[in-house]
């Protein structure tokens, strides 16, 4: 049994602070009277960069990162200007962004959306970041975008090369400048027509996660639409290490060309394997064993040495090509780092530029604002020709390349050459197309 | 008071002011200050896991603290707690009451299954079934049971989901009868920030009840017995009393607790993937009630709030923070410094983990409660007979 004692001193002592408890509330103020979450306070305004910097894909994630930095410097105005200066928009000057100097914070996504996530939610909530980039996996690039439309910030998407991304999980706050799994198909094909002809029977091995899935769906149809067959398409787990169980029945599966839908240290190793296999000696129904690797990257070429010569796939962007725009890029990264810079580099950069740039031309970090300035926007001059930010789906388009893995490098920087540069209206398509349908942008939401 | 005697309740007042005011105990520094921008911890989306693994850690803790049985594959009953957790949200409505009722129940069904296999043996093969079944209960969310979990993508909510309950008006986020988890509110103090948060608050006041359901489990009848099951099995069987009911409740207990963190998670963040369930997570469970003090009422939460603060903090520190630190002294020792503190940061906050885990394992086999009693022990030299048999000595 519990006895309860009133006394005068117990009662006021309660009392009071209760009463101190119910008034607190009245010196809470509302969360936000700028109207959007995280509006820049003083002079700074800060960027949040959440790459890979662990796990399967951290080398990728590792060059964004450094591509990250320099983009900051470029807009502080320290440093050559890179593609400040080659960029069609001239409203950035190298003062930082509205006058405002940009810093940043950076996090380790692991390769893992939770982790991914917490990293980007500790960015919006404490560090008070008011764009968040990255992401070196379509999944982890998925699941920060869903938390940034939640929260009220922009996400501008690094290396993400699924179909969803911009398909059935676009997000009016999520922008992707990468182009992703249909457009390589697109570019691709064509090539591979041409060289290895319209009789073939492909088997795929296929990372098991979006990227991996919209990657293989959109090779299988493209490649059967010229006459393909599609043997097998197998499954692997992300990460896997050793694929040698995984290769060994592509040898009796009567398949004379081997579809590596991997990405990052994954491709390495398996097309190593296919490689240490003897997969490309191999002649089958009469015609020699070919590998085909739909999505390539500077970094995996150099992962896989020799083993890449021949091999044909897709990029979004690589430093051997001509114009003006990847010449200064490539020249600042270089002298900064000592070497060219990847694909996944380039991209981060120009999704940090063009987001400082949206800014400008709207006059407010306001996401809805920015929205507004990135939706439909046309530019030129970031390395990829005249490029256009489709409103429906945030989409950007853009020419394609072909690449080839080059058959006699003069150094480690171009194992890969360039086979073709597919024009921007061959890679193009409807936003409503069965593989990119079934999402909705919503609306913007610019926070508390 | 509350059935709890004098130090319990003084541990649990203590367990309950910690909860309610973290978002403030955790921003002992200015919100601009160079140390608050890098050391404090006062923001929802980590108070919120300090809370629910703190629960996590308190039902392993019943599980492991009392019995001894070590299970490896904790994670799995976490990572059904938050596919049942977002499964409701896409079936009924975004209100989180139904989500973790199920993620409970769902997380007991599941342990009582586990359970009654695993704890057929004991020790090391116990521990060994528990992962198996966890890296199991990962491979088919990961891959094999695509259609039910969305593999690697992770569940998530999309506007097409059926969301039977859900009415026109009600909020798009996770909400209880309409109180949005991640609104909140803001007191501004000269410099310091504080934010309070309608879902860290939820998440708080479960990890009270958790906590106090624990005490009293610890305290009671079947807390003793399965004592006793720690200190020796054979001895229980001996006099004529049947192990496996107490082993199973207290498997299943914990696996329901899991199963609420799970639940919380999801209510939080609704979106989950196979590799919460994956056995690094499970692991990182058990390192958490060691680092803590196993057996202890306090010490899992402990664990649990040092590891996240390490996970989220120190990984997030990188070179140019340091610079930032050093920037007073000479460039050449600046350099030496961030060279020789470089491994420790950012994505090497692993090792520092390891180092911290092996300093308390080797000098503080009680973990931090043990480091705590120790140092009162050196300030109250009156007392330090009374801090040893107190609410805090490890179970046998």
């Amino acid at each position: 049994m519990s006895k309860s004692n009133f006394t005068r001193r117990g009662v006021m002592k309660t009392g009071a602070v209760t009463s101190a408890g119910l008034m607190l509330p009245t010196y809470l103020r509302a969360e936000n009277h700028t109207g959007f979450t995280n509006a820049p306070q003083g002079d700074t305004v800060k960027f949040g960069f959440n790459v890979p910097q662990t796990g399967p894909y951290a080398e990728e994630g590792l060059d964004e990162l450094r591509a990250q930095e320099l983009a900051v410097e470029h807009l502080n105005g320290i440093g050559d200007g890179g593609m400040l200066n080659t960029f069609s928009s001239k409203v950035l000057d190298g003062t930082g962004v509205l006058g405002k100097k940009v810093e940043f914070v950076t996090g380790d996504t692991q390769t893992k959306s939770d982790v991914a996530r917490a990293s980007a939610q500790s960015m919006i909530q404490k560090d008070g970041c008011i764009m968040i980039t990255g992401g070196s996996s379509s999944g982890v690039a998925i699941a920060v975008q869903g938390l940034c439309q939640e929260a009220g910030v922009i996400f501008m998407a690094g290396l993400t090369h699924s179909n969803d991304t911009t398909g059935k999980d676009r997000k009016r706050n999520g922008f992707r400048h990468f182009f992703n799994a249909y457009m390589s198909a697109a570019a691709l094909t064509p090539v591979l027509e041409k060289v290895y002809g319209t009789d073939r029977r492909a088997y795929h091995l296929t990372a098991d996660y979006t990227w991996g899935w919209s990657q293989q769906e959109s090779m299988a149809a493209s490649t059967e639409a010229m006459g393909w067959e599609t043997v097998q398409n197998v499954l692997t787990p992300v990460g896997a290490g050793d694929f040698s169980s995984y290769i060994a029945p592509v040898l009796n599966s009567g398949a004379d060309i081997l579809v590596l839908n991997h990405y990052g240290g994954d491709m390495v190793n398996s097309l190593t394997q296919a490689i240490q296999f003897g997969l490309k000696d191999k002649q089958v129904n009469g015609k020699n064993f070919e590998i085909v690797v739909p999505l390539y990257s500077e970094l995996m070429a150099a992962g896989a040495g020799t083993n890449i010569q021949g091999v044909y796939g897709s990029m979004n962007w690589n430093w051997q090509l001509q114009d003006e725009g990847t010449a200064a890029f490539t020249k600042s990264f270089g002298e900064k780092y000592g070497f060219p810079p990847s694909g996944a580099a380039h991209s981060c950069y120009v999704q940090t530029l063009l987001y400082a740039d949206a800014v400008t031309r709207a006059g407010s970090f306001n996401p809805c604002a920015v929205v507004e300035a990135l939706e439909d926007f046309d530019f030129d001059g970031m390395g990829n020709g005249p490029t256009s930010y489709r409103g429906a789906d945030h989409q950007c388009f853009k020419d394609v390349l072909v690449m080839k893995g080059a058959e006699a490098p003069t150094s480690v920087y171009d194992t890969l050459e360039i086979v073709e540069v597919t024009p921007r209206a061959q890679v193009e398509y409807d936003p409503e197309h069965p593989m990119f349908a079934g999402g909705t942008l919503g609306d913007c939401n610019p926070g508390a | 008071m509350l059935g709890l005697n004098s130090r319990d309740f003084k541990l649990f007042v203590i367990v309950c002011i910690m909860a309610l005011a973290a978002p403030i105990i955790l921003n002992p520094f200015p919100t601009g200050s160079a140390l608050g921008q890098s050391f404090n911890a006062g923001y929802p989306a980590l108070l919120q896991r300090f809370v629910i693994f703190g629960i996590l850690a308190i039902g392993f803790n019943i599980l492991f603290g009392l019995t001894g049985y070590l299970s490896f594959g904790h994670a799995a009953f976490l990572g059904i707690g938050s596919y049942s957790a977002v499964w409701m949200f896409k079936l009924l409505s975004y209100n989180v009451l139904p989500a973790i009722l199920l993620s409970v129940i769902m997380a007991g069904i599941f342990s009582v299954v586990i359970g009654y296999i695993s704890l057929r043996r004991s020790g090391i093969y116990f521990s060994i079934l528990t992962l198996a079944f966890a890296q199991m209960s990962y491979q088919l969310a990961y891959s094999v049971l695509t259609p039910l979990t969305n593999g690697e993508t992770g569940l998530q909510v999309y506007n097409g989901d059926p969301q039977v309950l859900m009415s026109a008006g009600d909020p798009t986020i996770p909400h209880l009868f309409g109180i949005t988890m991640n609104g909140q509110s803001q007191l501004d103090i000269a410099g310091w920030s504080f934010t309070f948060q309608n879902g860290y608050y939820l998440a708080a006041i479960f990890l009270i009840a958790s906590f106090y359901l624990s005490i009293r489990i610890f305290r009671s009848p079947m807390g003793l017995m399965l004592r006793a099951i720690k200190s020796n099995q054979t001895r229980m069987s001996y006099v004529g009393l049947n192990t496996k009911p107490y082993m199973l409740a207290a498997f299943v207990i914990s696996g329901m607790y899991a199963g609420l963190a799970g639940g919380l998670l999801a209510a939080m963040d609704p979106l989950t993937g196979a590799e919460r369930m994956f056995w690094t997570a499970s692991g990182e469970i058990v390192v958490m009630s060691i680092l803590g003090g196993v057996g202890t009422l306090i010490g899992p939460v402990l664990g649990a709030g040092l590891i996240k603060y390490l996970e989220n903090i120190v990984s997030k520190i990188n070179d140019n923070v340091l610079h930032g630190w050093f920037s007073f002294m000479p460039d050449w020792m600046d350099n030496l410094f961030v060279t020789i503190i470089h491994p420790f940061i950012g994505k090497g906050w692993h090792l520092t983990l390891g180092l911290l885990f092996m300093a308390v394992v080797i000098f503080l086999p009680g973990g931090l409660v043990q480091g705590g009693q120790k140092i009162m022990g050196k300030f109250s030299r009156n007392k330090t007979s009374d801090a040893k048999d107190g609410a805090d000595t490890p179970a046998e």
